[in-house]
């Protein structure tokens, strides 16, 4: 009999979804399509905040920010150097994880409080810089344009089409990529550091240096995320990455659960499904203008609160001890 | 010369107002060990209470004192019936060590989109009392106003008068108590929930009184405070978020830098400056600067 080691299960595991995924780009409409591949790059941005919170300890507001970083990186490499669309969002994942390597030097041995105020401050700072350098285009900010879908795919092959392909793909075998560091001995460190800091250094782990390293990994994640979402708003600004990102980023981890990357397409559903939501419960029961701007965000908070409260260790948990008490 | 003299003067106000935030940061830090982010959701809605205030009645120090009274209120509530029954839910569990912060943020995220809900997301603007015109030096308007001196004049009273609540009176005593050993407090006989209310509710009148100091400089909406609760942060951090007296310095520290920087170097070096003097302070002295163990106790 042949039997597969857990990585290679993982892997058929990843090859199905991305299957599945496929089959189902193909039966329904554009709308659909675009908003699936905002639901893989939110599932994207999700994990990257798990990997940081969940799995290393740290919690960080900012990663909005590192999103821009990831999205400029990517789309000056498109307009400047004129590289292909893949490539650019190679590119737009190492600059960021470098950047968040970088910053991770300077704030990653900072406990819960002061990292979120740092990381705070990083996100509402970060976007505000894009005014001083001419290259990143000011308010306006750069295009960022992925061309046409490639002709051999026929004439029938959208563009949202194409945006969902690559965003899918890109997130799948980003995932896929992290699930192997998690379940490989890194992984193991990071929750050793997380559960007991003080255990893990005196089993001789070097805390300091694993989460400089899972801040970096967590900051790559985020950027390649970024390119994404500029990819399909199909331009880069710092309007696009306002610190209610970071906010929404961080309600999609916690509604998730936070210690598990299983769910992060349910976070991703979530947060385009609340916009959706609170359009069709505007239009039911309408209201001003005021209402109508803030219901999302109000949405969003009350999640968040709401998630905290009864099931703070994610849906699964809470599944688990429904179970067990009966 | 004007230049200097321009840069000394607006380093203080906004020093001054940075001071409130940071010290209704630290207010609540030292009482519950908790960064409060919905300080600037409570704060801004206080000053939309006494914005409505203002125009009812024609007067803006009533105004101030129904901002400062609602933000009090307010931080007593949030504290009573949301901080305490979510920590008793939240006993153990790798959650505890966010569960405060994503909770604070959640509360400013409410808060905002009911302000949303009540005022809309319009800009409205709230007269000074005095003139906001620059005074002339030498012949030149510069940018330092009557309504500017009345900030930092505010500013430093209620500073005095925080200082005298906590130096020399009971409360300050059970406050600094409580703070400082919780359970020791509690075994004396210090009602420690109930002086962690106030802590709030102290904190609560600080960020009224900073929301009435600021907006008639800038305009009211629903995120106006936000940026004003980074800057308290970085100066609560650099001061080391345990004292008042180091919450206060940070905060002129902070309003000076970033003056300096942007009369000299670049106007748009505020954000940056504040958040390079953030991650200074925290690689050199993580503690804060004034972190010794004399202002520790205070």
């Amino acid at each position: 009999m042949f039997k597969a080691s857990s990585t290679q299960k993982r892997t058929f595991f990843f090859i199905a979804i991305g299957w599945a995924i496929l089959l189902i780009g193909d039966r329904i409409g554009e709308l659909r399509q675009y908003q699936g591949s905002f639901v893989a790059m939110y599932a994207l941005a999700i994990a990257s905040i798990i990997l940081l919170t969940g799995y290393s300890g740290q919690l960080s507001l900012g990663h909005s920010a590192l999103m821009a970083v990831g999205a400029y990186a990517g789309a000056l490499s498109i307009n400047n150097l004129h590289l292909h669309p893949v490539v650019a969002l190679v590119i737009a994942t190492f600059v960021a994880g470098l950047f968040g390597l970088l910053l991770g030097f300077g704030v990653a041995r900072l406990s819960g409080p002061y990292l979120a105020g740092t990381t705070l401050a990083l996100a509402v700072s970060l976007p505000t810089l894009a005014n001083q350098f001419p290259i990143l285009g000011g308010e306006q900010g750069v295009v960022f344009d992925v061309g046409l879908p490639p002709a051999r795919f026929g004439e029938n092959f959208s563009q949202y089409k194409w945006f969902f392909w690559i965003s899918s793909l890109a997130v799948l075998i980003m995932l896929w990529l992290i699930s192997n560091v998690l379940s490989s001995r890194y992984g193991r460190t990071f929750r050793a550091i997380r559960d007991n800091e003080t255990a893990a250094a005196l089993a001789g782990l070097n805390t300091g240096r694993l989460k400089v390293l899972a801040f970096a990994i967590s900051s790559g994640m985020a950027g390649l995320a970024g390119g994404l979402l500029v990819m399909l708003i199909s331009g880069v600004s710092p309007s696009a990455f306002p610190l209610s990102l970071s906010f929404s980023l961080l309600t999609g981890a916690v509604v998730t659960g936070i210690y598990s990357l299983r769910g992060v397409m349910l976070g991703g559903l979530v947060l385009v499904a609340i916009p959706e939501i609170a359009d069709s419960l505007v239009t039911r029961i309408g209201g001003s203008e005021g209402f109508t701007a803030t219901l999302p965000g109000f949405l969003v908070s009350a999640l968040l609160i709401l998630a905290v409260l009864f099931a703070p260790n994610g849906p699964g948990k809470l599944l688990s001890t429904f179970k067990k008490n009966n | 010369m004007i230049k200097l003299i321009t840069a000394i003067l607006t380093a203080l106000t906004t020093g001054a107002i940075y001071a409130l935030m940071s010290t209704s940061l630290v207010l609540v830090w030292r009482s519950t060990r908790i960064i409060n982010f919905a300080q600037a959701g409570q704060a801004v809605l206080s000053t939309y209470i006494g914005y409505e205030i203002t125009i009812r009645t024609g007067s803006f120090w009533v105004g101030v004192v129904a901002a400062m009274i609602f933000g009090a209120l307010l931080g007593a509530v949030i504290d009573r019936f949301f901080m305490r029954p979510i920590f008793k839910r939240i006993k153990n569990g790798p959650i505890l060590m966010i569960a405060p912060v994503v909770a604070t943020l959640g509360l400013l995220g409410i808060i905002q989109a009911v302000i949303g809900f009540k005022w809309g997301l319009t800009y409205q603007s709230l007269a000074a009392p005095v003139s906001t015109d620059g005074y002339t030096l030498f012949n030149r308007v510069i940018a330092f106003s009557p309504f500017n001196l009345l900030v930092v004049v505010f500013a430093t009273i209620s500073m005095l008068l925080l200082t005298l609540l906590f130096q020399k009176t009971n409360i300050g005593l059970a406050l600094r108590a409580s703070a400082h050993s919780p359970e020791i407090a509690r075994l004396s006989g210090i009602k420690v929930d109930l002086i962690r209310t106030l802590g709030w509710a102290l904190a609560g009148a600080a960020g009224g009184l900073a929301g009435m100091l600021y907006i008639p400089s800038s305009y009211l909406y629903p995120n106006a405070m936000d940026v004003l609760l980074v800057f308290g942060f970085v100066a609560a951090v650099i001061g080391g978020l345990e004292s008042l007296f180091g919450a206060v310095a940070g905060a002129m520290i902070l309003g000076f830098a970033i003056s300096f920087a942007t009369s000299y170097v670049s106007e748009k070096l505020v954000f940056p400056m504040a958040f390079i003097m953030l991650v200074v302070v925290l690689l050199i002295k993580p503690a804060g600067i004034f972190s010794s163990k004399k202002s520790r106790r205070d």
